[in-house]
């Protein structure tokens, strides 16, 4: 029965059995992109940057490209105290920690940086992850289990999806954005049973921000706990850049913030940060925390030191809301059709009519010498496929009008405007 | 409510949705006969939740793929 000398696949009579390609599911997909590629764009999602030369500024293509499409919203990644501070960690601690943060994984600097997440955010826990997404498959899927209701908002972020498939939580999406609705279902939920409300600060996909007050105020009225994804508000919005929780005056009603240090911080990882008085049972318990290997030495030295240098980043802070300012009105006033009606982060989402005019669109606008993001369905909302410009404290006000008159062209060619 | 007048709500629900006017039958599937794509299902399972005073969760959403089934799940989660 078991001759593991037969051929794989191979039936009692000696005929191989049709193989399946597990492929085949991923041929429209193919199909759509070679049809893309076909009629000769370029594409969108294999651009590589051949140089780095600032926070807004690469060669691709072999071109100087002012990047308008990066989450770099506080211009770090070039900041030197946080680059002399990465090359001191590598040089004293070496290039890879090769182990869990439970295990041999835990350097000093993951400490330095739990401990700047603390005082940044005025909370008693901090945990660092090894990405922004492991941060909310971890925390997600493992506090929230059989049983118990995730009640969430439909726009979520894939990483929050995948915490609530990873976990065996009961999952109910609610309408984006629409408190009566997220309510309805909180109030819906079975009695006893336990509840996590998961919303976002700032969604990015259309760079709109969350009715926070109301929402989290009523999640802790109907007994449930809140998790608040902070992660495109971290370092400009708030007093303290702690994100739309604290702009709105209810973040010590949140349970537990996740944020990322790929976006304002400059560097990569994610983490919690939460004042709940058990937490740190979560270091045994969360396993993308503990089955995976820790931040390298340099990102972690690089990451506290930029964590400390955005607490003193008010001149950066405001600039970076005049960029944001500028650009969705400049662009509203040429015609465009944005996500939002005025700019409510430093995301300005431009929406395109459909994904062929969208890559063109796109495409125009690297000719002209500008990155920004394509987006498009699944990963976006209503199926829309939009441009979206994320800015930085570091564009200048010339930069902005630049990037203005390379919106007008663009979408003159391409016909959008 | 019975599962017939369950079943009649439901149908009443389910027009503004089904642009195409499919005739709809007890096997009639959502993804395919109706071509629901995943916004159509949320707004459609939210009116029918609204509608019932009920949660059809993701996980229950799931093991629907029929008409029938779904008449089958609400009339079980309305008791």
């Amino acid at each position: 029965m078991n001759d593991h000398s037969s051929t794989p696949g191979a039936d009692s009579s000696g005929t191989p059995a049709a193989a399946t390609d597990l492929f085949s599911k991923f041929d429209p997909l193919i199909q759509q992109r070679e049809q893309l590629l076909a009629a000769g764009m370029q594409d969108p999602f294999s651009l590589v940057m051949e140089k780095v030369l600032s926070p807004t500024r690469a060669i691709c293509n072999g071109r100087d490209t002012i990047l308008l499409g990066t989450y770099n919203y506080m211009g770090m990644t070039f900041d030197p105290d946080v680059i002399e501070a990465g090359k001191q960690a590598m040089t004293d601690f070496g290039a890879g920690t090769t182990g869990s943060r439970v295990l041999n994984g835990t350097f000093q600097g993951h400490r330095e940086c739990e401990d700047a997440l603390r005082e940044f955010y005025d909370m008693d826990h901090a945990m660092v992850f090894s990405t922004g997404y492991q941060a909310n498959l971890g925390i997600i899927s493992t506090i929230a289990g059989k049983g118990d209701y995730i009640i969430l908002d439909i726009d979520s972020h894939a990483s929050i999806w995948d915490g609530c498939a990873m976990g065996n939580a009961e999952v109910v999406p609610f309408k984006h954005n629409d408190i009566e609705a997220m309510e309805k279902r909180l109030k819906r939920v079975p009695e006893g049973a336990g509840k996590l409300v998961v919303l976002e600060g700032v969604y990015s996909m259309l760079g709109d921000v969350a009715p926070l007050k109301e929402m989290v105020r009523i999640a802790k009225e109907n007994g449930a706990m809140v998790l608040v994804d902070e992660a495109h508000s971290m370092g400009f919005i708030g007093e303290h850049g702690r994100g739309v929780a604290e702009e709105v005056g209810i973040i010590d009603e949140v349970d537990f913030i996740i944020g990322t240090f790929s976006k304002s911080v400059g560097t990569v990882g994610g983490f919690c940060v939460s004042n709940h008085p058990k937490f740190e049972i979560m270091r045994l318990v969360c396993r993308p925390y503990v089955f995976t290997a820790s931040l390298p030495p340099a990102v972690v030295a690089s990451t506290a030191t930029s964590i400390r240098k955005l607490k003193h980043g008010s001149n950066k802070r405001a600039h970076l809301w005049e960029n944001s300012r500028t650009l969705h009105q400049g662009l509203r006033d040429l015609g465009f059709e944005l996500g939002t009606k005025q700019a409510e982060s430093a995301i300005i989402a431009v929406i395109m009519p459909d994904l062929e005019r969208g890559a063109m669109m796109w495409e125009a606008l690297l000719t002209e010498g500008l990155y920004v993001n394509l987006a498009r369905p699944p990963a976006t909302p209503a199926n829309m496929t939009l441009l979206r410009c994320s800015l930085c404290a570091e564009h200048s006000a010339e930069e902005v009008q630049t990037i203005l008159g390379m919106f007008e062209r663009a979408g003159k060619a391409v016909g959008i405007i | 409510m019975d599962r017939a007048a369950v079943d009649s709500s439901i149908r009443s629900l389910i027009e503004p949705f089904n642009k195409k006017n499919v005739p709809i039958e007890e096997g009639t599937t959502f993804a395919g006969d109706l071509e629901f794509d995943s916004l159509t299902v949320m707004d459609f399972v939210a009116a029918i939740e609204d509608e019932f005073d009920i949660i059809i969760t993701m996980n229950q959403q799931a093991d629907i793929e029929t008409y029938g089934q779904l008449v089958d799940a609400v009339n079980t989660l309305q008791n």
